[in-house]
């Protein structure tokens, strides 16, 4: 049989889906160990031990310093800045999306200069972003707003100009208005592809805020890799790392959910 | 003066002659079937009649009065596919045309006024047959049932004049025969005045009161998008038709697909 045609049982398929996982953990216990038995002090390639102590360290025992339980602490501020990023940069998304996608004037005027905006690295203004907004929470959030959003204009205008033509002409031939097209027909079915698409800016989102975090913060868990970088803590670092890529699956995965159940004709329509 | 006029209407795109001097007067409660090879204007003449285009030359009046220049509720359209909104159910497809009468700021209609929208669009939704089928969407549809929704959607908004582009065209056969019995019950119980863009002759003879078909009249095999199509044949079906008659007209709708 071609490879192209052979396939794997349901189980086996989610076996073979979980060997990748264990092999890299089987690779990692093993460098590790071989490093450790060479030099105990070794910092580089901690124990596992090692990793559940400062888990218990950081994320079950409160702060000797100042009382705080730092892992929660940290995380809560990083998916606070998240949640106002990435909303504001939703708003602005489908706001802006949407007019310039419907209505031809708007979008004439706006269309060059967003694409404009939208080839401007977000990193190289961080700077501009600190000296405008000062170094405290609201910069951050301006980062992730302005690394995000002009995606999300041009993804949402996008996805209004796919909307069949018919459609817009059925609804004039009912004796819509600009308006009544805009709220009633544009943007319920907007909506769950904005969601989509922020469920594609989530990554660069992330990125943007571990970003700013790092460079003027005295929370979040960008900013907590970076300061215990200094002292090569590699048993905190890492599993700081894994926890950002579990919160990151997640969210992606419930807002997967949430459009299936919010919106049940989204994804099956013909 | 006849109810729906069109005057030595042209339709050009840049050099390319899409249709010439179409001249067409039609009465209150006909059902014209307009056939032809594809590429020979049909399409493009209904978009000009649903103001989705505007005529290079001629104006179409209906009632006397020159269309407006862009899509309303006094004309109402079945596309062949996307006609209806793949987000709301089956009643909410039929009752939005109501709401956006009704609400023209919210766009949505409340307490009693929203429960006799809803009544007027169930009443709607058993005349083409989908009681049944009230709270599905689309999607959950066969296509003869989107299409029976599109209708009842068009219809509730009581257009002076019908639209439909090739309706049927994406249906299996004997779903295809359903939807001609409901179109023909349809025309005659509500008076309706019907345009039919179709390339199925015998589907336009069985629906239509009248047939139009659209080819060109002059031809000019070196630069073939100078002339535009007009109406060649334009012919009340009630009567009986001579076999030598039909296949002229399957000759200019056919033959000029294999040109």
């Amino acid at each position: 049989m071609r490879l192209i045609n052979r396939r794997l049982s349901r189980g086996g398929a989610i076996l073979a889906g979980i060997v990748p996982f264990a092999l890299a953990l089987a690779v990692y216990g093993i460098a590790s160990q071989a490093r450790l038995s060479e030099n105990p002090d070794d910092k580089l390639l901690p124990a596992f031990s090692s990793f559940a102590q400062a888990i218990d360290r950081m994320a079950l025992e409160p702060s000797r310093r100042t009382g705080e339980y730092l892992f929660w602490k940290d995380t809560l501020a990083s998916l606070r800045r998240l949640a106002k990023g990435v909303a504001g940069a939703a708003a602005i998304g489908l706001v802006f999306g949407v007019s310039l996608g419907v209505i031809p004037w708007v979008g004439s005027h706006l269309s060059p200069f967003v694409r404009a905006l939208s080839m401007i690295p977000p990193m190289a203004i961080l700077p501009v972003l600190f000296i405008v907004f000062g170094l405290g929470e609201s910069a951050k959030v301006a980062l992730i707003i302005i690394g995000s959003a002009p995606f999300l204009v041009r993804e949402i205008e996008q996805r209004v100009r796919e909307l069949p033509r018919e459609q817009f002409i059925k609804a004039q031939t009912l004796g819509a208005s600009s308006w009544q097209i805009i709220t009633r027909v544009v943007l319920p079915q907007i909506v769950p592809r904005l969601v989509d698409a922020v469920r594609l800016t989530l990554g660069s989102a992330w990125l943007f805020l571990i970003a700013a975090e790092a460079i003027a913060s005295t929370e979040g868990l960008g900013y907590r890799i970076f300061l215990v970088r200094r002292y090569l803590s590699m048993d905190v670092i890492l599993p700081y790392v894994v926890w950002i890529t579990v919160l990151a699956f997640a969210l992606d995965a419930l807002l997967r959910r949430v459009n299936g159940w919010v919106f049940p004709w989204y994804g099956r329509a013909t | 003066m006849s109810f729906l006029a069109v005057r030595n209407l042209w339709k050009e795109y840049g050099d390319h002659v899409v249709l010439e001097r179409v001249g067409l007067s039609v009465e209150k409660g006909e059902f014209v079937a307009i056939v032809g090879a594809s590429g020979c204007g049909k399409t493009t003449f209904l978009k000009l009649l649903l103001s989705e285009e505007q005529p290079t030359r001629g104006e179409i009046s209906l009632q006397g009065t020159r269309l407006a220049p862009e899509p309303g509720s006094d004309r109402g359209v079945v596309f062949q596919r996307y006609s209806v909104f793949p987000h709301l159910t089956v009643l909410q497809n039929v009752m939005i045309g109501l709401e956006f009468d009704g609400a023209p700021v919210m766009g949505r209609l409340f307490g009693a006024r929203r429960r006799a929208c809803a009544d007027a669009s169930r009443e709607m939704l058993a005349t083409v047959g989908l009681s049944e089928a009230t709270g599905l969407y689309p999607d959950e549809l066969s296509g003869g049932m989107q299409q029976r929704l599109a209708l009842a959607q068009a219809l509730v908004q009581s257009p002076r004049i019908l639209l439909l582009d090739e309706p049927f065209g994406a249906l299996d056969p004997g779903i295809r025969l359903d939807m001609h019995e409901l179109v023909t019950g349809l025309h005659e119980s509500l008076g309706l005045t019907v345009f039919m863009v179709t390339h199925d002759i015998s589907e336009g003879f069985k629906l239509g009161t009248r047939l139009l078909v659209f080819d060109k009249i002059r031809q000019d095999p070196h630069s073939p998008q100078s002339f535009g199509a007009s109406i060649t044949f334009d012919l009340p079906t009630a009567q009986e038709r001579s076999s030598g008659e039909v296949h002229e007209i399957e000759a200019a709708v056919h033959g000029s697909e294999t040109r």
